[in-house]
């Protein structure tokens, strides 16, 4: 059942590659929310309740409902064009993420280490890289944001993979995800969108060294 | 219990700095917030090697670096004082200020003093909230670039370290463990996993460059430092960059004693040479002064953390240079401040002549470039002395002459800047409007620059034992 969520996962991050409008990605960032609290709850076995409660509302509350509510209101708000205008076209996004992954298959497939459960490296290793891969290629600064959430997901997967034994370091990544994202999404984002007018990074280079 | 009380009534105070719209209690909590700081340096060199409250150690790094710290906490205070006073600032506005300089200070302390890697991690996220409430200061929109910026950056670099993190308890792992404490690393030294240690250093090298200001993640520092008020800029500009030092310094001491010890300064070395190498062509094409100044702050770093790969006798001098390094830069930041109220620019094109009309100010700038250029009578020029020593013995003689190389051009930018403002006459500048500059106002740097100067060329028996012990778990 984990295997099956966390390759649907995956394919999450392969389809939000040929994406066209904005709201796809927040939705799938809602849907990644849901496979990740479906995931914490059948690999952390005999955990506290307090501790599961606190994963709940991180992973449910805070990255399916309220994140994705929030983005969407920006984008709104803001009057962000609905579509995501990467650099790159579709397909070869399509591509480098394929290869991304198979890359991190290639790689989990190369280490011999008994303590780690592979599907779960390779699926935050591909979160990850697909994560900055987003942050390089497209041009809205919301996108940018998108792609950090996808890292912080993909971090979160990474420290399931080693929190079966240290229930400690899971809450401490949870504690990086609320912190960075409501720091990012709620402080700043809501002020750039005040303050630029269009929401694109090529607005953002006015800081020069000459 | 004294740290406990240090760490709740500092962020007492942070709150009555944030909800007091009165300017005289805010300036009685200045003072208390400077005695508070000071107090507890003080109780930390009485408590020399004690741990506090399980996550906490008085080390000598971490003495030497708080000690650093609370000296240039003072300057800071009383600059942040003059500052929000000219500027005419609303109540809301100091508010947020004084109580955001007040975390930053605070959470630093605590960063130099945990000696457990995901305590460190908490307090430097710390950091980055309070730091972009500074640089957010102005709330104009080139700061707000400068905050977005920086708080990005910081943000994945951030999860960088928290990747390394779990990376390094996976390497743990295999040696039967889960305390993530440095001591506990320590004992467990020969047993860690080298596969799984070698991406943790990857990760959170690369993750605290960026409060360290190295390649790759330096980027964002610099914005930072060049929007955020002078006074708070002193701060990120030195004590902050000791942070990023402290996280990697406490980790490499790890890494040192592994079979990872050569490929480890293999990195730092690669690092190290190209934010020198980036510095430099910066630095040439350089106009605006609070920038020059952070960049010489990316090259000072990477000159550090050439002395720390080298070894040998590099481990003294990079822990001297930091220190250094830290009070001539945030004098420089501090002078800064004064220099833009005589010009009201920062670009360089539109200042000059400077010794005219501010003769205190501009003896500052000139010790402070002495001193960052490490010339002979200052005191970087012994520790950075000491590093090209350290890098000449470790037969590292090709990257001793292309550093040196790199250095030269950077002395030529920096002194064709310094000059031009020191001496070289604006054509048109209205001297009417130029304002008289007390010279009190230049005195805490001047007691900066000299503390740089003595504590180089003749340091104290008991600074350098201090120096001595914090080096003493790296490998000979």
């Amino acid at each position: 059942m984990v295997n099956v969520l966390l390759i649907i996962f995956i394919i999450s991050l392969l389809y939000v590659s040929i994406a066209n409008r904005i709201i796809t990605y927040v939705r799938v960032l809602a849907l990644q929310g849901v496979i990740l609290f479906g995931v914490t709850f059948l690999q952390l076995k005999d955990i506290q309740t307090w501790n599961l409660v606190l994963i709940l509302l991180e992973t449910i509350v805070f990255k399916a409902v309220a994140v994705p509510i929030f983005l969407a209101y920006l984008i709104k708000r803001n009057k962000i064009t609905r579509e995501t205008e990467p650099y790159l076209p579709h397909f070869i996004s399509l591509l480098i993420i394929t290869m991304i992954v198979v890359i991190t298959v290639l790689l989990a497939n190369s280490i011999r280490d008994t303590y780690l459960d592979k599907i779960f490296f390779i699926v935050s290793l591909s979160t990850i890289f697909t994560g900055l891969y987003f942050i390089a290629t497209r041009k809205k600064i919301i996108t940018h944001v998108m792609g950090y959430l996808m890292i912080e997901n993909g971090v979160f997967v990474l420290s399931l993979a080693v929190g079966n034994e240290m229930p400690n370091l899971v809450n401490l990544g949870i504690m990086l995800d609320v912190f960075a994202s409501v720091l990012i999404l709620g402080i700043f984002l809501n002020k750039i969108g005040d303050v630029f007018k269009a929401a694109d990074v090529d607005q953002l280079s006015n800081l020069k060294d000459y | 219990m004294m740290t406990a009380i240090y760490l709740i009534s500092a962020f007492v105070i942070a709150g009555l700095f944030f909800v007091n719209r009165n300017s005289v209690i805010n300036n009685i909590l200045i003072i208390i917030f400077g005695i508070l700081q000071t107090g507890f340096t003080i109780y930390g060199c009485y408590n020399h090697n004690t741990s506090v409250l399980e996550y906490f150690t008085f080390d000598s790094l971490g003495l030497l670096l708080l000690m650093t710290l609370s000296v240039i906490t003072i300057p800071a205070l009383f600059h942040s004082y003059l500052y929000i006073k000219r500027h005419d600032e609303t109540p809301q506005s100091r508010a947020i200020y004084f109580s955001a300089l007040v975390i930053l200070i605070t959470s630093i302390t605590a960063a130099y003093l945990a000696n457990h890697i995901a305590v460190i991690w908490i307090f430097t996220e710390l950091t980055t909230l309070s730091a972009s409430m500074l640089i957010y200061h102005h709330r104009n929109k080139l700061a707000l670039e400068g905050t977005w910026k920086y708080v990005f950056i910081c943000a994945i670099s951030i999860t960088f370290v928290f990747i390394g993190i779990l990376f390094l308890s996976l390497s743990l792992h295999h040696a039967g463990s889960d305390d993530l404490s440095f001591s506990n690393l320590m004992l467990y030294k020969d047993q860690l996993n080298p596969f799984w240690l070698r991406l943790a250093f990857l990760f959170i090298f690369t993750g605290f460059t960026a409060k360290l200001g190295l390649v790759p993640m330096y980027t964002a520092g610099i914005d930072a430092k060049d929007k955020a008020p002078a006074p708070a800029g002193a701060l990120l500009a030195s004590v902050l960059m000791n942070l990023g030092f402290v996280g990697i310094f406490r980790f490499y001491a790890l890494v040192a004693h592994t079979s990872l010890f050569h490929w480890a300064n293999l990195i730092i070395f690669i690092a190290a040479f190209t934010s020198i190498f980036v510095a430099t062509v910066y630095m040439t094409k350089i106009l605006n002064i609070k920038r020059m100044f952070a960049y010489s702050g990316i090259e000072h770093m990477g000159i550090v953390m050439l002395g720390l790969a080298a070894g040998g006798v590099g481990y003294y001098a990079a822990v001297l240079h930091i220190m250094l390094h830290a009070l001539v830069k945030s004098g420089l930041f501090f002078q800064y401040n004064q220099i833009y109220r005589t010009f009201q620019s920062k670009s360089i094109q539109n200042v000059g002549n400077y010794f005219k009309y501010n003769p205190t100010g501009a003896i500052v700038l000139l010790i402070g470039f002495i001193s960052a250029t490490a010339m002979p009578p200052s005191g970087m020029f012994v520790s950075e002395f000491l590093i090209f020593r350290a890098l000449f013995e470790g037969n590292y003689i090709i990257l001793l002459i292309l550093v040196l190389l790199l250095l030269t051009i950077v002395i030529w930018a920096f002194g064709k800047n310094i000059l031009k403002i020191l001496f070289l006459p604006v054509p048109d500048i209205d001297e009417t409007k130029i304002p008289k500059i007390s010279p009190w106002e230049s005195l805490s740097q001047y007691i900066l620059m000299f503390m740089a100067i003595w504590l180089g060329l003749n340091p104290p028996a008991a600074f350098v034992q201090l120096i001595q012990d914090a080096i003493k778990i790296l490998p000979n």
